[in-house]
């Protein structure tokens, strides 16, 4: 069947002769909506973005409206704006399409958001990983700047602001709102207490700071055209906008697709847009949001309410994509990354090749997830190399329960959840693993078998 | 200190716009490193006078983020995704082969300095596993067989190693 | 007067207990507050430090008022008692401000199990050296693995290991794998000593703590890292596996470095001492000191200790020694040469003997330079004893050249010197062969080798008394070890020497009798003060009379010259 894509972000992505200058951008109607940002009152662009519904797209899905209702505005320290553009999540690939092939939409949200919230500078925060990235939107932004629509007196509107790029060195954590801020003060990326360290309060140099994701911020443009009511009608209440979905894994067309949310299911994107599993797999699990996302069981059954009193029953197939039905079945929709695995997969392999990633990637400041996090990778290492005991199954569900929600930051849950819904879900894998390494023990055999996931 | 007069002209146009010196410490490590190779004991010492700060803080952060390096890579530094999505479609198998191929374990320097071997995580580009890095240039949908094509590229000389001029 | 800033007090709830506490504290000083022993574990909050909350250890269980999102009215419960709505995580007690009607569980069960798991992270890579390692017996994770771990270890897998017995700077040797990253050295160095050269390289569970190569933690304030490191890992390598500290019995002493008087715990076992830590107070010294106050223990059983009473180098008893120097001192035409080492009990002795023996007093001033944080510029630690006292009425020079002078002119015949080596302060060995020369002192030099009469005196460490430091501060030491054998407290002496001086019988005396005899003469002292009643943290006196001296002392970490005189400015007459 066919699902068209609702193409409002990626509207000119992969098309042929469009290229990321600010000439081309301009002759699609480019910066319109910035010049009519800057005739509006900060405080109207805000309450359209409010109005709009539009939820944070790098992970948690927090209001952006109301992110920025809680900026502190009275505090008389400048107000920064920073572009996360740090896209880390494993399985998230939407914002490096926007960066190289359409700068100048960003770099328009951008300047429209930092109108709107009366920004003194802006930031782009981007990966070191993206140096091409980095390149273009340096160049995007000297254009931009040759055309007055940042830099001093924008468009003659009496606001001025410029954007600084500034790059990552590979850190996963920086794309943590806190941890983005350490790195960008030249500290080490370690996220900040909150309270009392909210950023819309205690930000960037101490001062008044909004953090959002580079897909919000390009929504932030098309909030200005369209106003925010008629971006709150794309998708359903409460998940509005659209999402871009990033499928990777064992799908035969793997690829970023843009839908209203709510306007296709997982089963739809998979096996329709993706073309379906390779010949002869049958799909056993998918992660659907980034791999700190739960993980969903291909056979498993859905039940329960949604926000709007309605009952569901559902099987992966069914499950709308956006952010509240994902929520509803246990997982999430966080970054948008899609990660498909079919009958072939190795669920422990899996939950290891995870495990070093979180293990690899922590800041190590915090206690529980210092320690905590690599003792799982350990675990997971350990029952792959050929020595995994029964009881590992549930030492690492304990492990998982005793750092999340005692972290510093989000990072902690992030480690947590894969490996808390893996046994969940796949326990019978894990047990089994240590049955077999015992048989063959027993047998006099090499415990361990090859492994293609870590 | 021997820093290239285009480098000292960036770090000091760079300097300046952000509002506390020491923001502009992970931006110099870049550029220092991009302009010596990698971040010797002598280098971190010169960024920490230029921004007014103390050694400690520079090589806090430089040991802190895997891209900023304390040693020389080999001519060719090849990087493979190790995460989840590309590893579902590949990547450990395409690492083995770069290994054959070079004759050098991943997270070491071949013998003869040729090539250094890493793994990384995620470069997001998850839809076109499993992702190579050689300098700043990326390779996608590198199976087995594409990495022995880029390994004898890369022996032959051909490949560009991905630094910028 | 200054007049304090009032502190509002707020009633917030701590395991069904109301409690008052001032409004904005955290919870783990509010806790302290509730009494009954009760306290929120923790490794990384330091009341002096700033909040760094990375431990997780001082998880607690918080609910405030319900109050219905509407209308904002209270939420009731059925007794009309506030509904409480609980946080679903628990929250950090150092970083949580109390605020009114707050409410806090210590001990319910997701607090205790936070603590296990937070204990059972932290055992899990950290090396099992409790057998070799000095922090045993005041390690706060032996204690609270004790009281908050799980009693049993789950973990089978490798442990980390990182740099172990490395040299951090020449005084504190560091356990890379004991650290548990807490980050109070780090903070310390550069919040309090402004020295920045400690930091974490490496990341997650590899970060490791450093100095950058090349550099040290040399700074004189290294080791109060010590003092604070919550674990075994930055040790002092002068006190390294000397002794258990379980031991170690802890006296309360001040520091003599300077006028700074920190406040300090002498820590000795059988007569001997083992090392001097800092005693919080903060008025004076917060919880720090430096690492130069620390080694002024070890002189007191060096080589040239006097140990002796001896008349013309002969060993004699102390009553004979006394009698010497009334007779020297009845001839006349005496300078006496006080200290301002001495304590104030010993400055009201020589007092009098001045007073009754017509001598001319003369202090010297022992200056240095002042590093703007706990070492003055005034290095002796009771100037202002000798103010009080009325032993001096001026600030001393740094030499004796009136003195010099004076002997050389003849006016001068008998020199009766306490604690200080005459002929390095501009007085020459010839000039002092010309006088009889009473010293008093604890350690051999030029002047006391000369002498006609040497009376060893104990040191800070072997003697109850008191010191006036830089605030007017009125402080109290007490004796942590005997001094020689056979050496009297110096006041015994001193009213052996003084009595017969008004044709007294030298009466016998205790710390206590002295201080009958001295409160009610002095007017900055209450006449009900005694010494063994002082409060432990000092007495601020009045410093009124004072204030138009010109005192060497530069501001400090508890000590602004010009705030001070502002404060004690005697208040207008209408």
């Amino acid at each position: 069947m066919e699902h068209k894509e609702t193409r409002l972000i990626f509207k000119h992505i992969d098309e042929p002769g469009y290229t990321n200058d600010i000439d081309c951008y301009m002759q699609y109607g480019g910066y319109e909506q910035l010049k009519k940002a800057v005739t509006m009152k900060p405080e109207d662009i805000c309450a359209e973005v409010l109005t709009s519904g539009v939820r944070g797209r790098g992970g948690a899905g927090f209001p952006a409206g109301m992110k920025w209702k809680f900026l502190d505005r009275k505090s008389g320290k400048p107000i920064y704006l920073i572009c996360n553009a740090d896209e880390s999540e494993p399985g998230t690939f939407k914002d490096r399409q926007i960066i190289h092939q359409d700068p100048h939409q960003l770099i328009e949200g951008m300047m429209c958001a930092a109108f709107a919230i009366q920004a003194k500078l802006a930031f782009i925060y981007i990966r070191g990983e993206f140096f091409q990235g980095y390149r273009i939107l340096e160049k995007a932004i000297e254009e931009a700047r040759s055309k007055n629509f940042l830099g001093d007196n924008i468009l003659g509107s009496g606001y001025s602001c410029d954007i600084i790029v500034h790059r990552g060195a590979g850190a996963y954590i920086c794309g943590e709102e806190t941890g983005l801020i350490e790195s960008l003060e030249g500290f080490r990326a370690n996220p900040r207490i909150k309270p009392p360290y909210f950023p819309a309060a205690l930000g960037a140099y101490q001062c008044p700071t909004i953090v959002n994701n580079v897909e919000t911020l390009c929504d932030v443009k098309h909030i200005v055209e369209m106003g925010g009511e008629a971006f709150a009608k794309i998708g359903t209440p409460g998940n509005t906008g659209t999402r871009i979905w990033c499928v990777s894994g064992h799908v035969q067309k793997p690829g970023y697709y843009e839908f209203a949310c709510a306007d296709i299911t997982l089963g739809q994107l998979i096996y329709d847009v993706c073309g379906g599993l390779k010949p002869g797999r049958k799909l056993k699990a998918v992660i659907p949001g980034g791999s700190s996302a739960k993980i969903l069981r291909a056979d498993e059954r859905f039940k329960g309410k949604l926000k709007d009193g309605s009952e569901f029953d559902w099987g992966i197939e069914d499950i709308p994509m956006d952010f509240d039905s994902l929520a509803a079945v246990g997982s999430m929709s966080g970054s948008g990354g899609v990660i498909v695995m079919d009958d072939t997969t190795d669920m422990v392999e899996a939950l290891a090749n995870i495990n070093y990633f979180y293990a690899h990637e922590s800041c190590g400041q915090c206690t529980p997830c210092r320690e905590g996090v690599p003792w799982m990778r350990k675990v997971t290492q350990r029952m792959v190399d050929g020595e995994a005991r029964e009881e590992d199954a549930d030492l690492l569900k304990s492990i998982a329960d005793q750092i999340a929600g005692r972290t510093i930051c989000a990072f902690g849950e992030a480690a947590s959840w894969p490996v808390q819904s893996f046994i969940a879900k796949f326990k019978d894998e894990f047990v089994e693993k240590a049955k077999e390494q015992a048989a063959r023990r027993k047998e006099g055999k090499a415990t361990a078998t090859e492994t293609t996931l870590i | 200190m021997n820093l290239k007069p285009e480098t000292i002209e960036k770090i000091d146009k760079l300097v300046p716009r952000y509002p506390t010196m020491r923001s502009a410490a992970l931006p110099l490590c870049h550029l220092v490193q991009e302009d010596q190779g990698y971040l010797s004991n002598e280098a971190m010492e010169w960024i920490a006078q230029r921004l007014d700060l103390q050694p400690i803080n520079i090589i806090e952060i430089v040991s802190f983020y895997p891209m900023l390096r304390t040693e020389p890579t080999g001519q060719y530094h090849v990087r493979v995704c190790r995460t989840l999505p590309c590893a579902l479609a590949g990547a450990y198998q395409t690492c083995h082969r770069f290994e054959e191929e070079f004759g050098c374990k991943v997270g070491h320097t071949s013998a003869d300095g040729k090539v250094t071997l890493e793994f990384v995580e995620c470069h997001a580009d998850c839809g076109k596993g499993p992702v190579v890095m050689v300098g700043e240039d990326e390779y996608t949908d590198i199976d087995p067989e594409k990495a022995s094509e880029l390994a004898s590229k890369m022996k032959s000389g051909e490949l560009s190693n991905g630094l910028p001029a | 007067m200054k007049i304090e800033s009032i502190v509002e007090n707020i009633t917030i709830n701590i395991d069904g207990q109301d409690v008052d506490v001032p409004k904005g504290i955290n919870i783990i000083e509010a806790v302290k507050m509730a009494g009954k022993g009760k306290e929120v574990p923790h490794y990384c909050y330091h009341p002096k430090l700033s909040i760094a909350g990375n431990c997780r250890m001082c998880m607690v269980e918080m609910g405030m008022p319900m109050r219905d999102r509407t209308t904002g009215e209270a939420i009731l419960e059925e007794d009309g008692s506030p509904k409480i709505g609980w946080m679903p995580k628990p929250t950090i007690g150092c970083a949580t401000n109390a605020s009114p009607g707050m409410h806090i569980r210590t001990h319910s069960d997701m607090v205790k199990e936070s603590r296990n798991g937070v204990t059972e992270f932290l055992l899990i890579n950290h090396p099992l050296d409790c057998p070799i390692c000095d922090q045993a017996g005041e390690c706060r994770l032996q204690e609270f693995s004790a009281e908050h771990g799980r009693g049993y270890s789950r973990f089978i897998e490798d442990k980390n290991v990182k740099p172990k017995r490395t040299r951090l700077g020449p005084r504190v040797t560091l356990d890379d794998e004991r650290c548990i990253l807490c980050s109070r050295c780090v903070r310390f160095s550069k919040e309090i000593a402004n020295d920045d050269v400690l930091g974490f390289v490496d990341r997650g569970t590899y970060s490791t703590l450093t100095c950058y190569p090349g550099k040290e933690l040399a700074h004189n304030y290294s080791l109060n890292t010590v003092d604070i490191c919550p674990v075994g890992a930055l040790t002092s390598t002068d006190f390294r596996f000397k002794m258990r500290v379980w031991f170690l019995k802890r006296t309360h002493s001040i520091c003599t470095e300077s006028s700074i008087g920190a406040n300090t715990e002498i820590w000795s076992r059988e007569g001997k001492i083992y090392r001097i830590t800092p005693r919080r107070n903060d008025e004076v010294n917060d919880t720090w000191m430096t690492d130069s106050g620390r080694d002024l223990f070890k002189p007191i059983e060096s080589e040239d200790r006097l140990t002796h009473y001896t008349i013309e180098g002969v060993h004699t008893t102390c009553d004979e020694a006394a009698a010497s120097v009334v007779k020297l001192i009845q001839a006349g035409d005496v300078a006496l040469v006080g200290s301002a080492h001495s304590s104030v009990e010993e400055q009201f002795f020589y007092k009098q003997i001045a007073d009754r023996s017509g001598a001319k007093v003369s202090l010297v001033s022992h200056q240095g330079e002042g590093d703007g944080l706990l070492l003055s510029e005034d290095r002796s630690p009771n100037l202002r004893g000798a103010l009080v006292t009325g032993l001096i009425t001026e600030l001393p020079e740094a030499r004796l050249e009136t003195l010099a002078r004076e002997i050389n002119s003849g006016a001068v015949k008998t020199i009766f010197a306490v604690n200080e080596d005459l002929t390095e302060l501009g007085i020459s060995k010839e000039a002092l062969a010309k006088v009889n020369v009473i010293y008093v002192g604890t350690h051999a030099n030029a002047t006391s080798e000369v002498a006609s009469v040497v009376l060893p005196s104990l040191s800070v460490f072997e003697k109850d008394g008191t010191f006036i430091n830089q605030s007017f501060r009125l402080q109290r030491f007490k004796a942590a070890v005997p001094g020689p054998r056979g050496v009297e407290p110096d006041y015994t002496v001193l009213e052996k020497i003084a009595a017969p001086l008004s044709q007294e019988k030298p009466a016998s005396l205790t710390i206590d009798l002295v201080w009958e005899r001295m409160a009610p003469k002095i007017s900055q002292f209450d006449d009900s003060f005694r010494w063994r009643s002082l409060p432990d943290d000092g007495v601020a006196l009045n410093a009124s009379a004072f204030l138009d001296l010109d005192f060497v002392e530069t501001k400090n970490l508890k000590y602004d010259p010009a705030a001070f005189k502002e404060a004690h400015a005697a208040p207008v007459e209408a």
